[in-house]
């Protein structure tokens, strides 16, 4: 059996790929410039290696797909608070990329405590410990940083620096992390990986300190801000959807300051009296605007569907379809699978004694589909990007969103059916215990983006 | 795929479904006749029910079944109930007020990773809301030995500790509030080594502490000397001691036996008086306390509380089992003929036979007759019914329902005669 190794893409693959490059591996194709999945090491040509999202190292190691991982520490933390009977191994701390991870803002002694954090398990853990009475945790895929005071009395965020904790005083030090050298249980214990892990380890530098940041009192308790009741949040989306969201503002005679912000400012200025705007992720929407954090917010029809897939009795819903973003939902199996549509797939899994791997972004929609479809036995697996490098051997279908096709195709994969086609659009929520206020602000601007859509 | 159980789940066969609902009746029967009454709270609470200072240990936080439902957009958990007296303590505060004896029988959901042992566990609970007496403690006891004894469990060891002791002797050792808490959810998780590495301002206490969390009494007496060893050094043991040593008395005055064990495997923060378990050997088959900070700490009245479960799984594995069921009332019918009128005839024969106390089964497919003590054949017209005496190997005729009742009756009565 072949060694099978997964490295990170994103924030570690710089210092990752600089220390294999010292090691000799040859790792051209491990670049940041390509999306290349694949890489191929002339001194260790037998050793399969694949690029995956770092979250997605801890679980796919977990589950035996691979031998060897690197990722940083907290994604491993995260896995095993909620699961320490996983087969996961922490071999080695490679010392580069260090970070800590870090509860900011200030909790609340009387009232609930609501923590956003893109490590739901590591805040749940950290609220237990605190013996916090009544709190919420909101999983965000990004921008915890922004949610704060007004969204959310704690972050638990990951910071390199001081200057990262946005101007929030720091309550805990949760868990100083780096990249480090993980392991499945069973291959650790029966399978030779002795010349990769050497040839790894030699690189490592001499320990590099801890990373000085300051504050972490648990007992900074503070008191909950007044909800202004007639101010109205919007939520603007960070990433590809900026352009056209700037573009829709301008059309709607709608000025904003520092948007796209080229030092990542969150807290862009809306030139509109009692209207303030945070910038995160169009993943986060649906859910802050059920759970009130923001009464409007420009997301995707894809991402709104999957909320509504989670929580059919969510308040949000949309109120205009804004037509840019265009992407499809589509069904991906490998070029290799002899089936062209979903008929198809069902006779080969007919078949098997597998359970079929659905791996996606959108855990519900892709639940919901392969459900309607009677694909069964099935087993979704949640993954955090990069979702083309699963197939074939870590996954047999995908549920992807795609604008051209162009991507999948050149992964080796096809198109085996549309689930649907989304578009960006306006959420808001049906909860209507809201000040009359409010709502004609609300409505007004409603109508002012209705008519730059109507253009 | 073959389909599998869940792990960690067992299903309960018809004859182990048998011994639970007979378990389950000796203790309706016992709660019932001590004036308490049975009540039903739901699977699926929301989890903060769970999570405050006072209600659970981490340790069994980190492994209840919690999860976000339908309405998860709030980010609201829900949890599949991991205990049952925080609901029951709920169900208190929204619906009664003075005193209430309480009892459920309820699964309970804690996560085992081994998945070797239960992750649904059932329970009989009962709970006395609102007596804060020493009394109260002992009726708990005395009401689980009643039907232990009844349930021909024989050895059973009462080891009893007391919480408000254990509080009192952290305290005394100059622990932060958060090590007393941390400690203190140890030695309830079952670690009496927690202490060991805890700084400590008082060294000398401490060593008298370690030594007593080794030590085991039988008496009211054992406690006294604890009292007049402490009473100097520790003045705030006094009055939980003090409380200790009435239900002491009590349980001596009415010769119950007990071992009193400080440490204890209970898991639950909301303790805050006497704790108490049942054991047979090694076995736990059940525990209970004082509770009276938890209802106020749920937003109730000021309510002193204490309660106790009894594992029913456990019980199932040791319980004796009763003698084999009575054939003499399992009666299986034979149709002879397929005419309508034999059928109807069958039907309600059937019928007379259950109205008269009989388990009745019409032959299918693949009967089994060795579960029953008659078989009765119909033939059609003329009716008649051809009845099998399948203990003595007699044989009778009978023309109607009434007279085959009699034949029964008469025959059951005199069944130890011989063939």
């Amino acid at each position: 059996m072949p060694v099978r190794i997964a490295l990170p893409k994103g924030r570690l693959l710089r210092k990752t790929a600089a220390l294999l490059q010292k090691a000799g591996w040859g790792l051209d194709e491990y670049t940041s410039r390509i999306s290349f999945y694949r890489p191929k090491s002339p001194e260790f040509p037998d050793l399969q290696i694949k690029v995956l999202h770092e979250k997605d190292i801890p679980i796919q190691l977990a589950v035996g797909n691979y031998d060897l991982g690197i990722c940083s520490r907290d994604w491993v933390e995260e896995l095993l608070v909620k699961y320490p009977s996983s087969a996961l191994i922490k071999v080695r701390d490679l010392g580069y990329n260090q970070s800590v991870l870090c509860v900011v803002g200030k909790s609340n002694a009387q009232a609930e405590t609501r923590i956003v954090s893109e490590y739901p398990n590591l805040a749940e853990s950290f609220a237990l410990k605190q013996r916090l009475g009544g709190f919420r945790i909101f999983p965000v895929w990004g921008a915890a940083e922004a949610y704060p005071p007004e969204n959310a009395e704690l972050a638990l965020i990951n910071v390199k620096s001081e200057a990262e904790m946005a101007g929030m005083t720091m309550v805990d030090r949760f868990l100083d992390s780096s990249a480090y050298l993980i392991a499945n249980r069973d291959s650790w214990e029966q399978k030779d990986l002795g010349k990769i892990v050497e040839s790894i380890c030699r690189q490592i530098d001499s320990e590099e300190k801890p990373l000085a940041l300051t504050g972490g009192s648990v007992e900074a308790v503070g008191q909950t801000l007044k909800p202004e009741t007639d101010t109205i949040w919007i939520a603007l989306p960070d990433g590809h959807q900026q352009q056209f969201t700037v573009d829709l503002l301008k059309c709607a005679g709608i000025q904003i300051d520092d948007y796209p912000s080229e030092t990542g400012n969150r807290r862009p200025e809306l030139k509109m009296a009692g209207v303030k705007v945070k910038v995160i992720r169009p993943q986060d929407m649906p859910q802050q605007v059920a759970n009130g954090s923001f009464d409007l917010a420009i997301t995707g029809r894809d991402w709104l569907r999957e909320h509504l897939y989670q929580f059919p009795a969510s308040p949000v819903h949309e109120l205009l379809n804004l037509g840019f973003g265009k992407v499809r939902m589509v069904a991906v199996v490998s070029n290799e699978v002899p089936a062209n549509d979903v008929a198809g797939l069902h006779q080969i899994i007919g078949a098997r004694e597998k359970p079929l791997r659905v791996a996606s972004e959108y855990i519900q929609i892709a639940d919901r589909y392969v459900r309607e479809n009677h694909l069964s036995p099935y087993r979704v697996i949640p993954t955090w990007g990069a979702t083309e490098a699963f197939l074939p051997d870590d996954a047999d279908l995908l549920i992807e969103n795609t604008e051209t096709g162009r991507t999948i195709a050149r992964h080796n994969l096809k198109i085996i059916d549309t689930v649907f086609e989304s578009t960006a659009c306006l959420v808001g929520s049906k909860d209507i215990g809201i000040t009359r206020a409010k709502r004609e602000r609300i409505q007004t601007i409603v109508n002012k983006f209705k008519a730059a859509v109507e253009v | 795929m073959k389909v599998q159980r869940y792990k960690g789940t067992r299903d309960l066969a018809p004859q182990e479904m048998a011994d639970f609902r007979r378990i389950e009746e000796i203790f309706r029967n016992y709660c019932l006749q001590y004036g308490y009454r049975e009540v039903r709270t739901p699977l699926i609470e929301y989890l903060h029910l769970f999570t405050s200072v006072g209600t659970l240990t981490p340790g069994m936080l980190g492994k209840v079944y919690s999860f976000l439902d339908w309405d998860g957009w709030s980010g609201e958990r829900v949890v599949l109930r991991p205990d049952g007296t925080i609901p029951v303590a709920r169900f208190y505060i929204d619906n009664l007020k003075g005193l209430a004896r309480l009892f459920y029988v309820a699964n309970m959901f804690i996560f085992d990773e081994t998945g070797k042992k239960n992750r649904e566990r059932w329970q009989l609970g009962a709970e006395l809301i609102g007596a804060g007496s020493p009394a109260a403690d002992t009726e708990l006891i005395l009401l689980c030995q009643d039907i232990l004894r009844k349930l021909g469990i024989s050895g059973t060891t009462l080891k009893l500790s007391h919480a408000g002791f254990i509080k009192a002797m952290l305290g005394g050792l100059g622990l932060s509030a958060g090590e007393q808490h941390r400690v203190f959810d140890q030695i309830l998780d079952g670690n009496a080594a927690a202490l060991a590495g805890v700084r400590l301002s008082n060294p000398k206490l401490a060593e008298t502490v370690f030594s007593l969390l080794n030590t085991q009494g039988k008496s009211a007496g054992f406690l006294r000397n604890l009292k007049s060893l402490l009473a100097s050094e520790l003045p705030a043991a006094m009055l939980p001691l003090d409380d200790f040593i009435r239900v002491t008395d009590l349980l001596d005055a009415l010769g119950v036996q007990y071992e009193i064990d400080i440490t204890s495997e209970a898991g639950f923060e909301y303790y805050t008086g006497l704790i108490l378990q049942f054991f047979a050997g090694e076995d736990k088959l059940g525990g209970g306390g004082r509770y009276d900070d938890l209802i106020p700490a749920m937003g109730g009245k000021n309510i002193p509380a204490s309660g106790f479960a009894l594992y029913l799984d456990r019980l199932m594995s040791l319980a004796v089992k009763p003698a084999a069921e009575n054939k003499a009332k399992r009666v299986l019918i034979n149709i002879k003929s397929g005419e309508a009128d034999a059928i109807l005839q069958t039907f309600k024969l059937a019928d007379a036979l259950r109205g008269a106390g009989y388990i009745a089964e019409l032959a299918l497919d693949g009967q089994d007759l060795a579960n029953f003590g008659w078989t009765i054949d119909v033939q059609g017209k003329p009716l008649c019914f051809i009845i099998n005496n399948l203990i003595n190997g007699r044989r009778f005729e009978a023309e109607s329902a009434g007279g085959l009742l009699k034949i029964l009756e008469t025959e059951n009565a005199g069944k130890n005669r011989p063939a």
